[in-house]
């Protein structure tokens, strides 16, 4: 029964290596990775309904007592976020057969593919720092080599310093591991736990986790570690882009959340009020960075870290509201910024070009991919019926609650920022003289879009269906406040 | 013995940093390959140095040295190696496309 927690990682892993044996055959391991994809889905959503059904599942893969060995703890959020990376999973896996070359394809895709979802799976799920480097690892090899797969100038060019920054960045997770391993003698995150809060995070425990914070903030593209992102994120193929803006920061984010709210939750005044001063400053540049340029999947990619910025808020308040406006907006971040690489991509496979001057009028031609666009702008940033919304709201109305009226302020500015730059490629890029020198590729616009409307369909039921999400988020956030709950289940004492 | 050893992993780290600002690629890799280095031994330090026979199970020793850290070490020299080896490859294309190896030269055009 426990053995479940091992199968959302398990999957993957056997299908990236069997992909990686029928690899010339292009039809084959297309229809094999999308049957895995969408097994691997159902597979994970079970769990999630019997971990919602009878709480969590620990397990303690050997069979070795919790400490002494690597537990995987599937807890509610966890597994919430491996349910949203797999539903993105399946969309990139059906956009992928329409926007890769075939060269692409046969060299690989979806080995690195079913790695990288394994690396994201398993860093959710660990519960162990060392394991969770592991992880990290798993998922920023595979995201190197899909960086570079299709080897153009730009691409080796970008992914040089994408590699770099994040090679400097897991060094530096090793050598953070192992200063807390020195000072707590253990690397099970319950246990570290369990000694922080036996001294109250005195002395060089709160230096650690600065430390511990600044290398999960590169991963996560906080305000003055995210100068790599934006163009590494726009050089590969669409489908990549879309993964890595869907997956890859939220890791990041996901590791501080789990970190700032498990273990170094004794000097709230020096940590978290130093997360919302890093929120603000996050929101303001990537916004600007996002009204900055003209290339529409710059524009996107800028737009990953204002997303950042609101998630940290959150974390930084430390409230249950709060958390649990953080964990909403990142299950709809995850989709929402899925959906909107996979439309440029679309828009740029049609009309050839990334730049936004040089197009208009393409509702005339694709109005279906025009209108998903307009639904996922207005979701970004956050109207009312769209699940961007309800997490917006969450984390101002608390940040009013608690008197930091500067960051609410800089976040509802922002949010006006976002839905400008994005109502700005809808005008440029959809509205206009209808061109009829162009003649509309229907098949291909059908095909890319029904990949993308499923993701905007789920980004509407998060919106529409908050009843239904709400309360799950809500006992996640009151069980992440309480770390004794986690630290109970794992260490079972 | 652990003063001498972390800073020697500081000269290490030093001398890696110093090694990634620079403008040639290979010298940047450089850096790389000493800050793992340096990450490496501070795994080993921060497990105490010295307090026993190596780590294998024999009979009348008493005490052994910590054997996590080096399981975490070897873990971690293994990722590394993969990395650098990557980004050797990498470097290999990029300055073969580019026609420069200059990380100046390789800034990008297009909104500058």
């Amino acid at each position: 029964m426990s053995n479940l927690a091992v199968l959302p990682i398990l999957i993957p892993l056997l299908a990236g290596i069997f992909s990686a044996f029928i690899n010339k055959k292009t039809k084959m391991v297309r229809i094999f990775s999308i049957l895995v994809s969408i097994i691997n889905l159902i597979v994970v959503s079970y769990i999630g309904y019997t971990i919602f059904q009878n709480g969590s599942i620990i397990l303690e893969t050997g069979g070795w007592k919790a400490p002494y060995g690597i537990v995987l703890v599937a807890d509610m959020l966890s597994i919430l976020l491996v349910i949203t990376t797999n539903i993105i999973a399946v969309a990139c896996i059906f956009f992928a057969r329409k926007s890769l070359s075939q060269q692409q394809e046969s060299f690989y895709f979806y080995t690195f593919f079913f790695f990288l979802i394994t690396g994201v799976s398993g860093a959710f799920l660990t519960g162990d720092l060392f394991n969770l480097f592991v992880f990290f690892e798993v998922l920023l090899m595979s995201s190197y080599a899909l960086i570079v797969l299709g080897g153009g100038k730009i691409q080796l060019r970008e992914s040089i310093k994408y590699v770099l920054i994040n090679l400097f960045s897991s060094i530096l997770f090793v050598t953070v591991v192992s200063f807390l391993y020195s000072v707590v003698g253990t690397v099970n995150m319950a246990q570290i736990a369990e000694r922080v809060q036996e001294v109250e995070q005195k002395g060089i425990l709160t230096t650690i986790a600065i430390l511990l914070f600044f290398v999960f903030a590169t991963k996560a593209a906080v305000f003055p570690l995210y100068y790599w992102l934006p163009k590494s994120y726009i050089v590969p193929n669409p489908v990549v882009s879309a993964l890595f803006g869907a997956l890859l920061t939220k890791v990041g984010i996901y590791s501080i959340l789990r970190v700032f709210t498990t273990i170094f939750v004794y000097e709230i005044d020096i940590t978290h009020q130093f997360f919302l001063w890093l929120a603000a400053l996050t929101m303001i540049t990537g916004v600007i960075g996002a009204l900055s340029t003209n290339n529409i999947k710059l524009i996107i990619s800028y737009n990953i870290i204002p997303a950042v910025g609101f998630m940290l808020m959150g974390i930084g308040l430390y409230t249950e509201a709060s958390i649990s406006g953080s964990i909403y907006y990142l299950l709809h971040d995850m989709v929402v910024k899925g959906t909107l690489f996979l439309i440029v991509g679309a828009i740029v496979a049609l009309t050839g070009t990334s730049d936004l001057r040089k197009m208009g009028g393409l509702i005339h031609h694709y109005p279906v991919i025009g209108w998903l666009f307009f639904v996922a702008s207005l979701t970004l940033a956050g109207i009312p019926p769209f699940s961007g919304f309800i997490g917006k709201l969450l984390l101002l109305q608390e940040g009013l609650a608690q008197d930091q009226i500067a960051i609410v302020i800089i976040g509802l500015i922002t949010s006006l920022l976002i839905l400008f730059s994005m109502i700005r490629i809808f005008i440029q890029a959809f509205w206009g003289e209808k061109d009829d020198t162009i003649t509309p590729n229907r098949v291909k616009s059908r095909a890319y879009a029904w990949p993308i409307a499923f993701l905007v369909a789920f980004s509407v039921f998060l919106g529409v269906g908050a009843e239904y999400v709400y309360p799950m988020v809500e006992d996640i956030s009151a069980y992440l406040l309480d770390p004794s709950q986690y630290i109970d289940s794992v260490l079972k004492e | 013995m652990e003063i001498i050893t972390s800073m020697l992993a500081g000269i290490l780290f030093a001398t890696g940093i110093y090694n990634l600002l620079q403008k040639q690629m290979l010298r940047i890799i450089i850096g790389t390959a000493l800050l793992s280095h340096g990450a490496h031994l501070f795994i080993l330090t921060m497990g105490k140095l010295k307090r026993g026979k190596p780590p294998i199970l024999v009979e009348g020793v008493e005490k052994y040295v910590d054997p996590l850290p080096q399981a975490l070490i070897l873990t971690s020299i293994v990722i590394s190696f993969g990395v650098t080896s990557f980004l050797l490859v990498l470097a290999y294309r990029a300055s073969l496309l580019n026609e420069t190896d200059n990380m100046e030269e390789l800034r990008g055009s297009d909104y500058e």
